[in-house]
């Protein structure tokens, strides 16, 4: 069976012939995407599942890297986090070295393509050798809804020469004279994190975890930061202990790495002890296949975020067919329709009050689950993601029309 | 009641995508404002494309307006008259907008106080949807065959057939009625399949409303 077929069951036979008929109409052309990583993080885990899809389909993808030292990455770094929102001190000489490194990129890189997708600002300057007739966006997956000025002013001037810029959520948007589009971030259900597993697979995980089933499992999957508010988590579980059975269940890394991760893992360790129905889980990041068996043990899944991206996390578990409960920040109302396929809160009183009746209410908890599953299916799955970025470039190589007939 | 259709039926799927146009209203002034300025684009993307991104779920706040004002403005009234609006009903885009622009001045002039503004990041932003309309590979010559092609078809064809269809000439009229009409003069089908509507079932239990109206009108035919 080809590649692409291997997702009818997850996405559906439609989804796939759809995304068969766009490609025919795309057949040959040349879409390169840029970026600055081959592995690790989200864009590069997203191109290494979608490119061989997209030559499975009869285009030709290509991928470049945008190389640099340490130092540029240094202030590309500031950059990420300046338009995240984080104040940074941005100085001439660190702008200097951002035009210099591209300067390098513009040399070596071969940037020849029908349509390119540039992702986040790392290459972005690369517009400066654009091909005469080809077709350009510029792919940012970063919430700028609080970016630091100076640092999306000169941006600026490099994006608004693009064709069209692509977002992940409509709060993400700025002020641009060129067209920006909305495509949310996706997930693979064929990969380890997502995959179906069989009972036998999730029980001999979940003995091999030590983490005992015999009790309604609560669990958020997430770092140890506070902007996941696992000290909430903990506060709102305690709030429903004396009414419920269940155990609640944080699962992390273990943040050897990261001084202010473990602060926060020191003060949940602190905040669960002698609580023998809270556990404090830490596990390596290759830990996929373990994630997933733990989502699919749960009864409710948390993400109780006081900040996020998009946060992914949720449709991943969504895609279980889990009820969640998950903070209303950032790109997560994107899919979670309250109290239709999930339940979205604000405080710890509301957590543990949803925690509660989702445990009483076994029926509605599995509607919700039910429901968002199917959410994702039509909406956050790597099939639709590649379908949109097809559909852009139909929409800049037909000539922007509002109305496309193929 | 013919056995052939004289013309097959062509079974297509509408996709779309999404544009932000960086339009954002706080309260429900600044919606009026967004919705008057729209243009059919816009217009398409918070009624009839909502209809079928959400069209798993219980079919309540039936466009992305009446969502906003009754769960983030938490203006119930309002809201409540906006998920009233039947926007198939409507046959052009235009009119649809109309109706909202009428009910939301309305709403203004019976309620002349300040207006509740919503907390930074919950604003209705305003975003157009790119269709694109495309063939499928399923395609009926009876009642056999076109009850086949349903169970395979996706839910976007599904919807582009039954619902914005009625947008285009014919105007008012969904592709199948027409289709049934026109190639087996089945008036009983094309009544029962006119009288369906989006906010009494989700596109999957449709689906299967619709199997049994023709499943049921084959049989007839067969046991004539």
């Amino acid at each position: 069976m080809s590649k692409i077929d291997e997702y009818i069951p997850a996405a559906g036979r439609s989804a796939i012939e759809e995304l068969k008929i766009i490609a025919a109409r795309l057949k040959g052309k040349t879409i390169l995407n840029v970026n600055s990583t081959a592995v690790g993080g989200g864009v590069a885990e997203i191109l290494n599942r979608m490119l061989p899809m997209m030559t499975e389909l009869g285009i030709k993808p290509r991928w470049e890297l945008i190389k640099g030292g340490e130092d540029f990455y240094a202030v590309t770094k500031k950059f990420h986090n300046a338009l995240h929102g984080t104040r940074q001190e941005l100085t001439p000489a660190d702008f200097q070295l951002y035009r210099d490194t591209l300067k390098v990129n513009l040399e070596t890189l071969n940037l020849d393509a029908d349509i390119a997708l540039i992702h986040d600002p790392q290459p972005a300057g690369l517009i400066d050798k654009k091909p005469a007739g080809a077709k350009w966006v510029w792919r940012c997956h970063i919430d700028l809804s609080n970016r630091q000025a100076d640092v999306w002013d000169f941006l600026h001037g490099y994006v608004s020469r693009y064709d069209a810029a692509v977002i992940s959520a409509p709060s993400f948007s700025q002020a641009l004279p060129i067209k920006q589009f909305q495509v949310p971030p996706s997930i693979d259900p064929l990969a380890d994190k997502n995959k179906e597993l069989a009972a036998e697979e999730i029980a001999e995980i979940m003995g091999r975890l030590n983490i005992p089933v015999d009790k309604p499992l609560i669990t958020q999957v997430s770092r140890f930061d506070r902007l996941k508010d696992p000290l909430g988590v903990i506060e709102a579980f305690k709030k429903i202990q004396p009414y419920v059975t269940a155990r609640l269940l944080l699962v992390g890394g273990s943040a050897d790495d990261d001084p202010e991760g473990s602060q926060v893992l020191a003060e949940v360790r602190a905040a669960a002890e002698g609580d023998p129905d809270i556990i404090v889980l830490c596990l390596p990041p290759t830990s996929n296949i373990e994630i997933n068996a733990i989502q699919r043990a749960s009864a409710i899944i948390l993400q109780k975020s006081l900040k996020e991206g998009f946060g992914l996390t949720v449709s991943e578990a969504l895609w279980k067919g889990k009820p969640v409960i998950a903070g209303a920040v950032g790109g997560i109302p994107l899919q979670i329709t309250h109290k239709y396929s999930g339940i979205l809160t604000r405080t710890i009183d509301g957590t543990a009050y949803w925690m509660k009746r989702l445990l009483h209410e076994p029926a509605y908890a599995k509607k919700l689950g039910e429901n968002g599953r199917e959410h994702v299916r039509e909406n956050f799955l790597l099939t639709r993601h590649l379908r949109d970025y097809l559909l852009l470039a139909l929409y800049l190589e037909s000539g922007k029309q509002d109305f496309i007939h193929l | 009641m013919g056995t052939t259709a004289l013309e097959s039926f062509k079974f297509c799927t509408r996709l779309t995508l999404t544009e932000v146009t960086g339009r954002k209203a706080s309260n429900i002034g600044e919606l009026l404002e967004g919705i008057k300025a729209a243009d059919d684009a816009v217009i398409y993307h918070h009624t009839h494309r909502f209809i079928k991104q959400s069209h798993h779920l219980v079919p309540e706040g039936a466009n992305d307006f009446a969502y906003w004002v009754t769960n983030t403005v938490q203006a119930d009234r309002l809201g409540e008259e906006l998920t009233s609006i039947d926007i198939v009903r409507y046959n052009s885009l235009a009119d649809i907008r109309n109706a909202f622009v009428k009910m939301l001045e309305r709403h203004i002039e019976e309620n002349p106080g300040p207006m509740r503004t919503v907390a930074p990041g919950r604003e209705f932003h305003f975003m157009r949807a790119i269709r694109f309309s495309l063939p499928t590979e399923c395609s009926a010559k009876d009642y056999a065959s076109f009850i086949e092609c349903l169970k395979n078809v996706s839910v976007s064809s599904l919807y582009l057939h039954v619902f914005e269809a009625r947008l285009r000439p014919p105007y008012g009229v969904d592709d199948f009625s027409h289709w049934f009409k026109t190639n087996f003069n089945d008036e009983k089908v094309e009544q029962e399949l006119s009288r369906l509507d989006p906010y009494s079932y989700t596109l999957e239990s449709l689906r299967q409303r619709i199997i049994r109206i023709i499943e049921r009108r084959l049989t007839e035919a067969r046991n004539v």
